[in-house]
């Protein structure tokens, strides 16, 4: 079970235990420890139920829950992997034709004692240009840098995965045109 | 990682609280420990399955009696020594399907295989969504939902292991008309549920994360009584309607484990599945009369007592006479020639029925025990060599499996063969 999901659930199981008396939780928790091994407050955020689609070649995306147990706001503002040349963040959004686009952006901030789910169809975490297959079973190893420049990396598995396929809104170019410049490889 | 339940407490599971279900602790015996982790999960699911209408429903008030746990909150614990096909009362519904592995697929890659569809399972049957899950919603209500896996000889044979001499087909026997579309398969998938949405979800759930490895070889469907239909306990009927199992350890118990546990290398506290497809045909058993299927079973048909008297449970008195100093039990009764006569021929039955109308009728018979060649050919050859049932019955599919053991949290199964 995730750490967003206990952290949360504990409230709900504590009101079971009083005896469902209790009226909606009116806040959220804020106690939940950090994570094993982090050396500090910054830290401390996690990336939960975290998958990563398959793919031969090309592009792919990462998802899971961003939970922050911290007392102040984080931001993740790059991430990067060996298995990509790079990573962008994504949101996902309507273009004027009412498809549904997927387009970079600076950051993902996620809120005090709060999550931020990246999922398909939402915010994702963009594997521009691949250095190999990414096939299902497969462990891929993903570190996020946040705004005061900590990083915390985070194993997740590779499954199939049918959907996850908006269209990419770069700057006018296909994905792979778009890859060519502004990579920062290690 | 939060464990759902104590692993000891297996058996049939237990309830999930949320708001879909108000547990009633002292009335289920439910620990504190148990409430206290079931709740983590139905908090999860409530909130993705319930949204705003549970926040319209009017709540009980503290006078109203907390009804009984629905039973689709039921969770029966994932992880432990033992797969949960051992150790759960069957459940209403079944799939059983067997893959073949893709070209290729070696050692590492069962690994990976068997980490994702571990994972699928431990999820699911917790009343979780499977990652990339795209129905979550679905997963919410597990309803006893469990997985079972089992490897074929070519899944040991890929996995660079020496493939037991038993992990073979069975012997043929002279009543066999096996048919190559029921039988074999290299990985074994057995989900049961009480619910059948819930089960078709976690089914493909599970396909989906097999597909890239494997091929579907067959898929056997089945059911048996629901749950609520009878009293906790009662044997089932198959659709002969013959009480069917009346002589079979119970789950869990400690002579099944004798019955049914190896102990050797990486099969130690697993066990083998025999998975026969037996066709039933109903037009032809349709002809006989009750005192004629009460003879051939050696049982009553009304409540599986043995015909030479008492109830279901007592024993068949094989050498009751007739006042013409026949036996009461004919010779080739069922009951007669499948009784085990050696303590070695003690098994455990998990039998399904299935009906469809391009499929026909009969019985998923699936036999968990040690070994396949010890304890159920002796029975299975008895049985072929002279049975009355065959004259309605007849084997169709046949397939062996290892059923490697369960477990534990971070673990997968499979590991014990794959690892190291």
């Amino acid at each position: 079970m995730n750490r967003r999901t206990l952290a949360a659930l504990t409230l709900t199981a504590a009101l079971a235990l009083a005896g469902c008396s209790g009226g909606a939780p009116d806040a959220a928790p804020t106690d939940a420890a950090p994570a094993p091994g982090a050396s500090g407050a910054s830290t401390a955020l996690t990336l939960a139920d975290g998958w990563a689609k398959a793919a031969p070649s090309g592009m792919s995306a990462a998802f899971g829950t961003l939970t922050n147990p911290g007392t102040a706001d984080v931001t993740v503002v790059s991430a990067r992997t060996v298995a990509a040349a790079r990573v962008e963040l994504h949101e996902t959004t309507t273009d004027a034709s009412g498809a549904s686009v997927m387009r970079p952006v600076d950051g993902f901030t996620v809120p005090a004692g709060g999550t931020r789910e990246l999922a398909p169809g939402g915010d994702h975490l963009m594997m521009m240009e691949l250095t190999g297959p990414l096939a299902a079973g497969d462990e891929l190893t993903l570190e996020l840098t946040t705004s005061d420049g900590t990083t915390a990396s985070f194993t997740v598995p590779v499954k199939e995965f049918a959907g996850a396929n908006e269209h990419y809104e770069g700057h006018g170019d296909d994905a792979e045109g778009d890859a060519a410049h502004g990579t920062h490889d290690d | 990682m939060a464990r759902t339940t104590t692993d000891a407490g297996r058996a049939d599971g237990t309830p999930l609280p949320g708001p879909a279900a108000p547990v009633a602790p002292a009335r289920r015996g439910v620990s504190r420990r148990d409430l206290l982790t079931g709740g983590l999960v139905a908090g999860w699911g409530a909130a993705i399955a319930l949204g705003v209408d549970s926040a319209r429903r009017p709540a009980p008030t503290a006078a109203t009696p907390a009804p009984e746990p629905l039973n689709g909150t039921v969770v029966v614990p994932f992880h432990g020594p033992q797969q949960a096909a051992l150790t759960v009362t069957p459940q209403t519904h079944s799939i059983h399907t067997a893959l073949d592995l893709r070209p290729g697929t070696d050692r590492a890659a069962l690994a990976r295989l068997m980490r994702l569809l571990t994972d699928d399972a431990a999820r699911l049957t917790q009343g979780r969504p499977a990652l990339a899950d795209t129905e979550p919603e679905m997963a919410s209500t597990p309803a006893r939902l469990t997985v079972t896996f089992g490897f074929g000889p070519g899944f040991v044979a890929a996995a660079g292991a020496d493939v037991p001499a038993w992990l073979a087909p069975l012997p043929a026997f002279s009543i066999d008309r096996l048919e190559e579309r029921w039988s074999g398969g290299d990985l074994l998938l057995e989900v049961a549920c009480d619910d059948p949405t819930v089960l078709a979800h976690a089914h493909r759930m599970l396909r989906k994360d097999a597909r890239a490895f494997t091929t579907v070889r067959w898929v056997q469907q089945g059911f048996r009584t629901a749950h609520g239909t009878s009293a906790p306990g009662t044997t089932m009927r198959n659709l002969f309607g013959q009480v069917d199992g009346t002589v079979n350890p119970a789950p869990g118990s400690a002579e099944q484990a004798r019955a049914v546990l190896r102990s050797d290398g990486w099969l130690e506290g697993g066990t083998t599945l025999v998975v026969r497809r037996i066709a039933m045909n109903l037009d032809t058993w349709d002809e006989v009369d009750r005192p004629g299927r009460g003879a051939s079973v050696g049982r009553r048909m009304s409540d599986g007592a043995p015909l030479t008297g008492g109830v279901e449970h007592d024993d068949v008195d094989l050498d009751a006479l007739d006042g013409t100093g026949l036996p009461v039990v004919n010779i080739a009764a069922h009951v007669r020639r499948a009784r085990a006569t050696t303590p070695d021929e003690v098994f455990y039955r998990r039998a399904y029925n299935y009906e469809s109308e391009t499929d026909g009728a009969g019985l998923i018979f699936t036999t968990y025990q040690a070994d396949p060649v010890r304890q159920l050919v002796p029975v299975q050859q008895r049985l072929a060599e002279a049975d009355l049932l065959n004259t309605w019955t007849t084997p169709i599919g046949s397939a062996v499996f290892a059923i490697p053991p369960g477990c534990a949290p971070g673990g997968y199964v499979g590991e014990t063969l794959l690892e190291g």
